[in-house]
């Protein structure tokens, strides 16, 4: 036992080292060009793009190749960023991921908020995982990240914690979609998932995808991964996750409750009420020739989590 | 200003009068209306990733587009005709509307193909449960015997009298093309409602009393 403790530096205080060395080089700069005016280019948001290690896991490996990179990262649905697919990629970058914390809290033992460095020192493994829109596209995405349940053990959720609420940050002066003021969702994005459904060991705490941090509109700098459950279920820039007795209200459902339920498994046999899900694009095909799989062919893994239950009624 | 204006409308008809300017207006008007479905079937065949990671979705959506603003703008050839006096607009008209029924072939045919693939019993069921589907789906037939009846030919067998008036089906498709908009658009309304405010303007025209000095007094067979 330490008899004196140091009080711990909060993680998302440290200085990032591309930060310090950019100052370095911004200092080395203006010694040698004392007469050129200051640009406030220090303080523009850049997206914060990293090569992440990741043992390989071999076990999560779908029958189709992966979607390139550049399709998957260009092509997305972030409404904080307009509600054009091309719109993340154009707006996101004014997001700042460094510093970044997430707020664990409600039903657990030890609530605590973790910096994104905390994040980065879990084992990470890259998992490709089937990715099912709800708007009957898909992708095959290589994600980098760990099992939610090991980030749930930090916190010790406690028996009353039935529900998880994950809450994608809400900064109208970087997300141009917010200042667009249109009434598209009703802000900020929250998600939720059955505890049982987030401590599931599919679910990932993500970090990354192609080996390298998430772009900004795919979700950076951490965000959820729920591989059965149609992708806006897989809430993106997380900064607040509670754990909760009872069941949260998800934006979509708030937005639409007769298409957009609470589950939103991935399911063939239940149709959204304005297209169906018999079958799926797999970008870029033109033709929606590939079969919509049952929990997006993670059937083996979860669907015992819903045995006996009404899938239809609890879409 | 108005002076010197007040000769063009006349002008505009006398150079579109000669056949070779008029033919030379219609080509570069099909070019032009035909540009998107150049740009559309050669990155499908060369390069389809040039349309997005969702080409089918951009196709959809841009054969969609392409119906309801030749639709529009078809719509648009009255009311310009007697805000302007250039009675030689209505020459264009025709070619308008074929215009709007060849993107609307393109679109259901994208549906049918790329959404549907072909599975027919799908596609029934789709059209009958769907509403979009139903009306858009209406729409399309709607706009078939507008397509069909559009020649010299058919004007003469119906008469001028029953051909404008069978026309005039032309505002329900317009009515329906906007219903089938609202009912697919999932959170972004801005487009459709921008694209309904111009069809109500459009008919609303419509309703306005004709001044007796109107150049659309002697009423000709609209397609001559």
């Amino acid at each position: 036992m330490p008899v004196t403790r140091i009080p711990p530096v909060p993680p998302s205080e440290i200085t990032p080292r591309q930060v310090w060395l950019d100052r370095r080089k911004l200092i080395a700069g203006m010694a040698g060009a004392a007469a050129l005016p200051l640009l406030p280019g220090a303080a523009a948001a850049k997206p914060v793009i990293e090569p992440l290690e990741a043992q390989k896991n071999p076990g999560f490996v779908p029958s189709d190749p992966a979607t390139e990179k550049r399709l998957a990262t260009t092509y997305n649905n972030f409404y904080e960023f307009g509600t054009g697919k091309g719109d993340p990629v154009r707006n996101a970058g004014e997001l700042k991921v460094r510093p970044w914390t997430v707020e664990i809290v409600g039903e657990v033992a030890k609530p605590r908020t973790v910096g994104i460095e905390d994040l980065l020192k879990f084992a990470l493994e890259e998992r490709i995982y089937r990715f099912r829109c709800v708007e009957a596209w898909s992708m095959v995405i290589p994600w980098v990240g760990f099992e939610f349940n090991k980030l749930a053990a930090l916190v010790e959720p406690t028996g009353r914690a039935k529900f998880v609420r994950f809450t994608t940050a809400l900064r109208p002066e970087e997300m141009s979609g917010i200042r667009a003021n249109l009434p598209v969702l009703d802000w900020p994005y929250v998600e939720g998932l059955r505890i049982d459904e987030a401590m599931h060991p599919l679910t990932l705490v993500t970090l990354g995808m192609y080996g390298e941090t998430l772009p900004n509109q795919n979700g950076a700098p951490v965000r959820l991964v729920v591989p059965w459950k149609y992708g806006y279920k897989s809430a993106k820039s997380i900064v607040r996750i509670e754990f909760l007795e009872k069941q949260p209200v998800s934006s979509w459902t708030k937005a639409a409750m007769h298409e957009y339920g609470f589950y939103s498994n991935v399911n063939p046999n239940v149709d959204h009420p304005r297209w169906s899900q018999k079958r799926e694009r797999l970008l870029p095909a033109l033709f929606a020739s590939r079969e919509t799989e049952m929990f997006n062919g993670y059937a083996d893994q979860v669907a015992s989590l819903y045995a006996g239950m009404d899938l239809r009624a609890n879409h | 200003m108005r002076d010197r204006l007040a000769g063009l409308p006349a002008g505009i008809d006398r150079v579109l009068a000669r056949r070779g300017a008029l033919f030379a207006a219609k080509l570069i008007l099909l070019a032009a209306g035909l540009w998107t479905a150049g740009r559309l079937v050669f990155a499908v065949l060369v390069d389809p990733i040039a349309l997005g990671a969702n080409p089918a979705e951009t196709i959809l959506r841009e054969t969609g587009d392409a119906t309801i603003r030749f639709l529009l703008i078809g719509l648009a050839v009255t009311p310009l005709r007697r805000l302007t006096g250039v009675n030689a607009l209505i020459k264009f008209r025709r070619m308008l509307g074929l215009l709007a029924y060849f993107y609307g072939v393109l679109h259901l045919a994208s549906y049918v193909g790329f959404d549907r693939f072909f599975i027919w019993a799908e596609i029934v069921k789709d059209i009958a449960k769907r509403p979009f589907i139903t009306v858009g789906f209406a729409a399309f037939l709607l706009m078939t015997p507008l397509a069909v009846t559009s020649t010299r030919g058919w004007i003469r067998r119906l008469g001028a009298e029953a051909w404008n008036r069978l026309h005039r089906v032309v505002y329900a498709v317009a009515v329906l093309g906007m219903v089938h908009y609202w009912w697919l658009a999932r959170r972004d309304l801005l487009t459709p409602a921008v694209y309904t405010a111009l069809v109500a303007i459009l008919l609303a025209l419509r309703l306005l009393p004709r001044r007796s000095r109107s150049p659309l007094r002697v009423d000709r067979p609209a397609a001559s």
